[in-house]
């Protein structure tokens, strides 16, 4: 290796995927250079990433630099610029520019495409990669700046393959696999994903918004893309009818003969399964009942929160009558402190062209390129002019599933319109009843 | 035909957008799109997905460091073409699932996966992080690629995932158990609702950089930037004696959280003993039984002791231990610990309660603070 690196050295020994050992593989298959690849970044930046980072452990500081504006020709996203503190030492990695690439629905790959994206990675980036970034997309770590167009036009041309968002844009969407795989999904997640991305592909690339906007899709309140915490519009799958029951099934978990939770507590012994304790009892809404031959569920206390579905996924499914909810407004801390998803939409259908949900997010835009001041999220928008603002925007009715509890304070903004005879008076007329 | 500099708008493509994914999707699972009955877990990392039709597909899950090369993707791909006739997924936490349509293929994949190691002894391909276990920790890029971190991301988390490796390959807790870690405030990785989340965190206000910062900075945006107005314009000398237009801050309102910095290139704070980690716990996405929670802080820092973190990994397994052996089943870390009152997670934990774990951020602050004489007694 080009660089001692004694402090990374020590995070190659254990059992954990080390990216210290892979990144020095990566670096030797360079210097190898057996296919004959004619590199267009130095052979060595896998070394000098290893060197800079060595140096950063020992001075406990990131030697990136803040700054630097790059991009694609038209694309206001997609692509991080990044440089070196440390250039004279570190010449490999001097430009260290990101590529976000826009993934595809479920993070299904054939290896076809994967070969064909490593094979333009391996040429003109570093050959070092994050599969994938925490809002969804394949991020191509590290290229000079040369290389931007060429990469650009080769994913686009070879590969048919776009990038994805970064800046103020809409952010890659990213979507649960849904019905591709899980029982449980309410949705396509996959369909309704791909279609909005591609609906609003110039929302992604060119930044028009105040900030950043997610759209996160999840086929069910399991949220496994945590969509209802991190994401502007979260759309969760629910159902509107009733849990369908297998009283066979049933009968067999209580017996058993299956597993609970699908065997995902096997790692120890609970003892036999109890379904007063472990379903009955723990139901939140309390609407399950247990007479030791059938279950029963009183379905319109149901908050669907899918605990005891998790729990016997063979003898209880979702509903029929499927759609999804809308959450809004869900961010990280930064700045005002963070904010899970408030309850917008509380069941609308999910079918192409999904027109409704489309008519939903125009008008949720508009509002926000209206009102949002620059750098606010929409969770930051809706705290700051309240969510009855939103709905006017909106046009939506209130409903009282929008909210845990009605105020607690009696503060209440009335407008003119709302109140009879309106706000204008004459002070002259009241002063004939009333002395000064 | 190749990009041409001379003429970039020539045959320019755009806005194509992604893959559509039914191109990738291995043919068992594309036959049964939205048809599947049940899954169950086999054994850890090894799921099975039982269509209405009878068809099955086992998955294969193993997990990977986020961060990694094409040559470990081609290693990937590879056994995808071996095994899985060239189709494989990643999932949210950074895990890779290799899908079979049949159960004998399952033991040969998995013995595949598990002989491949790294120098250093590591697993390439560990199974697991399925169930009531510890999966992938998710994470963002830290001192690899950021210029706002406050600790490192893939280092701590192959500290943190040696430690609590055997959890990846097994399912003894009460519920699954989500880490994640984020390197700075941004949390790029909202960590915001974990069961156990790593906070990168400074520690110390900017420091001005006098020489360049009336060239670098848009003086009003830093100033509009930070969320506690602890930055006002103030004159400076710059070292060689004139004045400039800078900015002051006043260091008892500065929460340390990097926004001036980040609109303004000449206020750094990064500082090799300020920076360090918080601990925050408790959090959750899913709406099973219990509403989604956000985390709490329950260590407000420990120390950058690179290259291994012990302070941090001993914490989180001393978290992960006391839940395991308290919490009831199916109950999240939060339920747990709301369950049991916070008082007596911080006595069950042993971890020191300080005036940093209260709450004095604004209007959030009042609804944490306690407004009943109901709590309990603590040693
Ligand atoms: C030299 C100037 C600048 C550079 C090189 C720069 C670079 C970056 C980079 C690389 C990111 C992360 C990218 C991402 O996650 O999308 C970022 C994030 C961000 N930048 Fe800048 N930036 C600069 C100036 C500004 C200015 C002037 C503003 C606002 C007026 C700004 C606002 C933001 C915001 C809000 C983020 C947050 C993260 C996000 O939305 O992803 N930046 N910047
Ligand atoms: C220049 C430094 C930065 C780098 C290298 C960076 C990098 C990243 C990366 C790689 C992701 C995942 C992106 C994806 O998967 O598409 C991400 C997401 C994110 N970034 Fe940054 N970022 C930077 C700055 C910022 C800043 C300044 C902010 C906030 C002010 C910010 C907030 C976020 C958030 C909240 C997410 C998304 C998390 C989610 O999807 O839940 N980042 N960033
Ligand atoms: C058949 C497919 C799947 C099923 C049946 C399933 C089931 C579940 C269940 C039961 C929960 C419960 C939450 C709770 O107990 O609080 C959950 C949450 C979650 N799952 Fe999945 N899951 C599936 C696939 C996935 C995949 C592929 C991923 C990605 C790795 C994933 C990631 C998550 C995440 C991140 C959560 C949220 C945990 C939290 O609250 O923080 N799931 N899933
Ligand atoms: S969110 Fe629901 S539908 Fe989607 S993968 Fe998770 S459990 Fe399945
Ligand atoms: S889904 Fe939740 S609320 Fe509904 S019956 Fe099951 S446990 Fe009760
Ligand atoms: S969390 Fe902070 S330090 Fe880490 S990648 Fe995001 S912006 Fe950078
Ligand atoms: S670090 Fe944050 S709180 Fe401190 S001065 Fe900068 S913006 Fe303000």
């Amino acid at each position: 290796m080009k660089h001692k690196t004694p402090l990374l050295d020590q995070l190659e020994s254990g059992p954990w995927p080390s990216f210290v050992s892979d990144i020095k593989r990566e670096a030797e298959s360079r210097a190898k250079n057996e296919k004959g690849v004619d590199f267009q970044i130095p052979a060595d930046v896998c070394d000098d990433i290893l060197g800079v980072l060595e140096l950063t452990y020992v001075h406990k500081r990131t030697h990136w630099k803040h700054g630097g504006i790059v991009g694609v020709f038209g694309y206001g996203g997609g692509v991080i610029g990044r440089y070196c503190d440390q250039p004279e030492m570190f010449p490999g990695v001097a430009h260290f520019h990101t590529i976000r690439v826009n993934q595809p629905g479920g993070k299904y790959y054939s290896t076809e495409y994967l070969e064909k994206i490593c094979d333009l990675w391996e040429r003109r980036g570093s050959g070092i990669t994050n599969m994938h970034g925490s809002t969804g997309d394949i991020i191509l770590l590290g290229t000079h700046t040369p290389q931007l167009e060429e990469v650009f036009w080769e994913l686009t041309h070879d590969i048919g393959q776009d990038l994805g968002g970064s800046g103020s844009n809409l952010r890659t969407t990213s979507d649960c696999l849904g019905k591709s795989r899980c029982e449980y999904a309410c949705y396509d997640t996959q369909a309704l994903c791909f279609d909005l991305t591609n609906e609003y592909q110039d929302y992604l690339h060119r930044p028009a918004f105040p900030y950043k906007f997610k759209f996160k899709f999840d086929g069910c309140p399991n949220c496994c893309v945590a969509s209802i915490a991190r994401s502007d519009m979260s759309f969760i799958g629910t159902w509107k009818d009733n849990i369908r029951i297998d009283q066979k099934a049933v009968a067999a978990y209580v017996a058993g003969e299956l597993k609970p939770n699908a065997g995902a507590h096997s790692g120890r012994d609970w003892g036999a399964f109890d379904i007063q304790k472990e379903v009955i009892d723990l139901c939140p809404t309390n609407c399950m009942a247990w007479d030791g031959k059938q279950l029963e569920i009183f379905n319109p206390e149901c908050t669907r929160c899918m605990h005891c579905i998790n729990v016997m996924p063979r003898a209880l499914r979702i509903g029929e009558d499927t759609g999804l909810s809308i959450l809004v407004g869900a961010k990280a801390p930064i700045l005002d402190g963070a904010q899970m998803g408030s309850l917008l939409v509380p069941f609308i259908k999910a079918e192409p062209p999904y027109t409704e949900i489309k008519e939903l997010i125009e008008k949720l835009w508009d509002y926000w390129m209206e009102e949002g001041k620059n750098r606010e999220r929409l969770g930051e928008l809706i705290k700051r002019k309240g969510f009855q603002k939103l709905l006017e925007a909106m046009e939506l009715k209130p409903l009282p599933q929008m909210v845990k509890e009605p105020r607690t304070n009696p503060y209440i903004f009335w407008k003119a319109e709302e109140v009879e005879g309106g706000f204008d008076r004459d002070i002259k007329e009241y002063r004939k009843y009333h002395q000064r | 035909m190749p990009y041409d500099p001379s003429n970039p708008l020539k045959d320019r493509i755009t806005d194509i957008g992604p893959k559509s994914y039914e191109e990738f999707l291995p043919p068992v699972i594309k036959n049964n799109f939205g048809k599947w009955a049940y899954h169950e877990i086999l054994e850890p990392g090894v799921l099975v997905h039982v269509a209405e039709s009878g068809d099955k597909v086992f998955t294969v899950r193993v997990g990977g460091a986020r961060v990694m090369s094409i040559s470990h993707i081609r290693e990937m791909c590879a056994i995808a073409d071996k095994h899985c006739d060239g189709y494989l997924r990643f999932t949210t936490r950074n895990n890779v699932e290799f899908m079979v349509d049949d159960q004998s293929k399952v033991e040969p994949l998995k013995q595949d996966l598990l002989s491949r190691k790294q120098p250093g002894g590591g697993f390439k391909f560990p199974v697991g992080g399925t169930g009531a276990g510890i999966t992938n920790i998710v994470h963002t890029q830290g001192w690899l690629h950021c210029h706002t971190p406050a600790t490192d991301a893939s280092g701590v988390v192959k500290a943190v995932m040696d430690d609590l490796f055997d959890d990846f390959t097994s399912m003894r807790m009460p519920a699954q158990v989500r880490i994640s870690l984020a390197c700075c405030l941004n949390m790029c990785g909202a960590v915001h609702c974990s069961d156990i989340a790593i906070l990168g965190y400074h520690r110390k206000p900017p420091m001005i950089d006098a020489e360049v910062i009336d060239k670098v900075c848009e003086i009003p945006l830093a100033i509009a930037a930070c969320p506690t107005a602890a930055i006002k314009p103030a004159k400076i000398k710059k070292p060689d004696g004139t004045d400039a237009q800078a900015v002051a801050v006043n260091v008892d309102r500065c929460m340390f959280c990097g926004n001036c910095y980040t609109m303004c290139p000449a206020m750094p704070l990064a500082d090799a003993d300020g920076d360090g980690i918080v601990i925050m716990v408790g959090g959750k996405v899913s709406n099973r039984i219990s509403a989604p929670k956000f985390s709490k802080v329950v260590v407000a820092f420990l120390p950058n002791n690179v290259p291994r973190w012990p302070e941090t990994t001993d914490c989180i397994r001393n978290i992960v231990e006391v839940y395991a052996a308290d919490a009831k089943k199916y109950e999240r870390l939060g339920e747990w610990a709301e369950r049991i009152g916070w008082e007596k997670f911080f006595e069950k934990t042993g971890l020191d309660f300080t005036h940093h774990l209260i709450d004095d951020f604004r209007d959030p602050a009042y609804y944490t603070w306690r407004q009943t004489s109901q709590f309990k007694f603590t040693a």
